[in-house]
């Protein structure tokens, strides 16, 4: 082990310094696929943005498989990427491996902690946005009572109920808020017709206005709300164009932006824990051709109040996973 | 807790019964027959996306159904053709074929689509929409504008009755079907004792092989039904691995029902009841105990368990079930 160790890090050395005239950055893309529709979508949308703009060269992998996250992160390592930006919180163990291995070499991952000297973690505000779009469902529901549908029950799924539920409260204190999780097992990411039976049952307790944060699963949401006539809210990538007019809006998380700030700053990206809310751009909230019927010029209003006080640390959002438990629920 | 909260729950109960039920039926066809097929689960993942696929391309949902049907059947004779002609290990063919079904069709998907292993949604004549029944409508917007006590019952009508798709009366209808068939022919009689004491059969000049190819095929017809509803009725698409268990619930049910038609109608329904109780309340409140979901949603195991250890009745499975049939030795 530590003889393959040692060979692996002379060969690392090796390409870097044969390639560290030209380094260039290098993505890969996790799972869901290049076209997602959501949250890879959005980072290969962020490195094609890079491209256009700078006329740069990445390098860009897609895993097939669980089994091939090490392999593909140490090969791009060792083509010369750099940095390395990886997707998505299944790779933190992974990366935490291979990271010290490579000191010369900087990685980037995004909704994961690795905390290693070469790695900066790119963490969202999902409960700022999760708070806006919160707002909104409140300001747009005529029977009182709007709903949350999440995938698996972890506490970052919580963070975006809590901060839903927070936003919601913020305009009517008296709203009714039904929570529901599609399972506990990662197979509530792909169950859209369980997700959607939930969306159903929540109806059926009067709510109007749906948020969905449930991966796959949430399309079952978005589509059992087209059905039944009520508004939905997406989440990750701007999916009102989706169900046209009766998507209310999406709690965007600019995964784009932030691929993009990687590639731009190249080898001079920063170690650490880098929190992107709504004062970077990091999360908020899609108006598009096929929303803006829906949303008001009071309900605009509101949301850029609310963001400037959350900017400015004048409205303070709860992150459910800072202590486990949300005040509002 | 109003009326009409029990009927939305019985009318959920409905929904997420009938996929249940379909691939209840087809498992009891093929264990009946002594083929023990936990490949179920895999026939409705290839049938859920084929009739998406087909639907989506072709626009049509029923050119959808029986591409469906016809993929699913494909995957039976695969599971026939290595338990029944080749004498394989039945458990060994049927977790193949899971896992065949589960990689294949994200494969496919991603090549035709290219939508992180997704179907395009479906609408219009490209899914199974509800049927409403003569009269349904009427009533619902009557009930709505009077309270007067008697139109509360009507919901019988129009929630829980009408407005489902037709697979869902297909699903009822197949059940006395099954019954019909096993009970009351001459091919069940066979089929019946196929699974008992293939020897005897043999003896009595009855192809054992055509009789167990036969109740595979019958098993591949209903899982292809039951993987149609997923994703052209329930849901609005294919999404990877769908299914989620449900092909392994319906197994749990086909013991609960002792492997027989009209218990398996009562063991899915029951199962169907859990999971939408357990959507709509968080926490079942029964004044001096506190039931949370997740025990109601693991109900159905526990019981299946109960069943299988003798403590209530008892479930004997065919008897020659799991075992190729050899002429002579």
């Amino acid at each position: 082990m530590t003889a393959l160790t040692k060979f692996l890090g002379a060969a690392a050395t090796l390409a870097l310094s044969a390639g560290a005239a030209l380094a260039e950055p290098g993505l890969v893309i996790d799972l869901g696929g290049k076209f997602d529709k959501s949250f890879n979508e959005s980072a290969y949308t962020g490195a094609q943005r890079w491209v256009e703009e700078t006329g740069g060269d990445y390098m860009e992998t897609e895993l097939q498989s669980e089994a091939q996250r090490e392999q593909t992160m140490r090969r791009m390592a060792e083509r010369g990427a750099n940095p390395v930006v990886v997707l998505g919180f299944a790779n933190t163990s992974t990366l935490e491996k291979v990271a010290p291995d490579y000191p010369d070499t900087k990685f980037v991952i995004i909704d994961g902690v690795v905390e290693q000297p070469n790695v900066q973690s790119i963490i969202f505000s999902e409960h700022q946005g999760s708070y806006l779009v919160g707002m909104i469902a409140a300001m747009a529901s005529e029977t009182g009572t709007v709903s949350f549908v999440g995938g698996m029950d972890v506490p970052l799924i919580h963070k975006f109920a809590c901060g839903y539920a927070q936003g919601a409260k913020a305009v009517n204190p008296d709203i009714e808020i039904v929570q529901n999780m599609t399972g506990t097992t990662p197979a509530a990411w792909n169950d859209p017709v369980k997700a959607g039976e939930l969306t159903r049952a929540q109806i059926g307790q009067g709510s109007d206005v749906v948020f969905a944060a449930a991966g796959g699963s949430g399309v079952g949401v978005l589509q059992t709300a087209a059905d039944e006539d009520i508004l939905s809210i997406g989440v990750d990538s701007n999916q009102n164009y989706m169900h046209p007019g009766k998507v209310l809006t999406s709690m965007t998380k600019r995964v784009d932006n932030a691929v993009y700030n990687a590639f731009e700053m190249g080898e001079e990206i920063e170690p650490g824990i880098n929190i992107l809310g709504i004062q970077d751009d990091g999360v908020g909230y899609a108006v598009d051709e096929y929303n803006e019927e829906l949303i008001t010029d009071e309900m605009k209003s509101a949301v850029e109040e609310a963001m400037e006080g959350i900017a400015s640390g004048e409205i303070e959002v709860h992150d459910y996973t800072s202590d486990d438990s949300c005040p509002v629920m | 807790m109003d009326f009409l909260t029990v009927i939305q729950i019985l009318d959920s109960t409905v929904r997420l019964a009938i996929p249940l039920l379909f691939a209840c039926l087809a498992g009891l066809f093929s264990e009946r027959a002594g083929i023990v097929d936990i490949g179920l689960e895999g026939k409705m993942l290839v049938a859920a996306f084929f009739s998406a696929a087909v639907a989506a391309l072709t626009g049509s949902v029923w050119l959808g159904l029986l591409a469906g049907i016809a993929a699913a059947l494909i995957f039976a004779l695969i599971h026939g053709l290595a338990s029944i002609t080749f004498r394989g290990d039945q458990l060994i063919s049927g977790v193949a074929i899971n896992f065949l079904a589960s990689g294949m069709t994200v494969l496919i998907a991603q090549d035709w689509f290219s939508q992180g292993g997704r179907t395009p949604s479906l609408s219009g004549t490209g899914r199974f929409n509800s049927i409403d029944l003569p009269g349904a409508n009427a009533l619902e917007a009557a009930h709505a504008a009077a309270e007067s006590p008697g139109m509360g019952l009507s919901a019988i009508y129009w929630e829980l009755l009408s407005g489902h798709t037709i697979l869902v009366y297909v699903g009822f209808l197949a059940v006395p079907i099954t019954w019909w068939v096993l009970f009351r022919t001459r091919f069940g009689l066979r089929l019946r004792a196929v699974g008992e004491n293939p020897g005897a059969v043999d003896t009595a000049g009855v192809s054992v092989v055509r009789l167990r190819y036969a109740a595979v095929l019958i098993c591949g017809l209903l899982s292809g039904l039951a993987g149609a509803y997923l994703a052209t009725g329930l849901a609005a698409g294919f999404t990877r691995d769908m299914t989620a268990g449900r092909g392994y619930i319906a197994l749990a049910a086909l013991i609960f029902a002792k492997w027989r038609p009209v218990y398996a109608l009562g063991a899915c329904l029951l199962f169907g009841f859990l999971q939408a109780v357990s959507n709509r309340f968080n926490v079942i409140d029964l004044g001096l105990i506190e039931i949370p979901n997740a025990f109601v949603l693991a109900l159905p195991y526990i019981l299946t368990v109960v069943i299988l250890a003798g403590f209530v009745g008892k479930a004997i499975p065919p008897r020659a079930g799991g075992q190729p049939y050899v002429k002579e030795r």
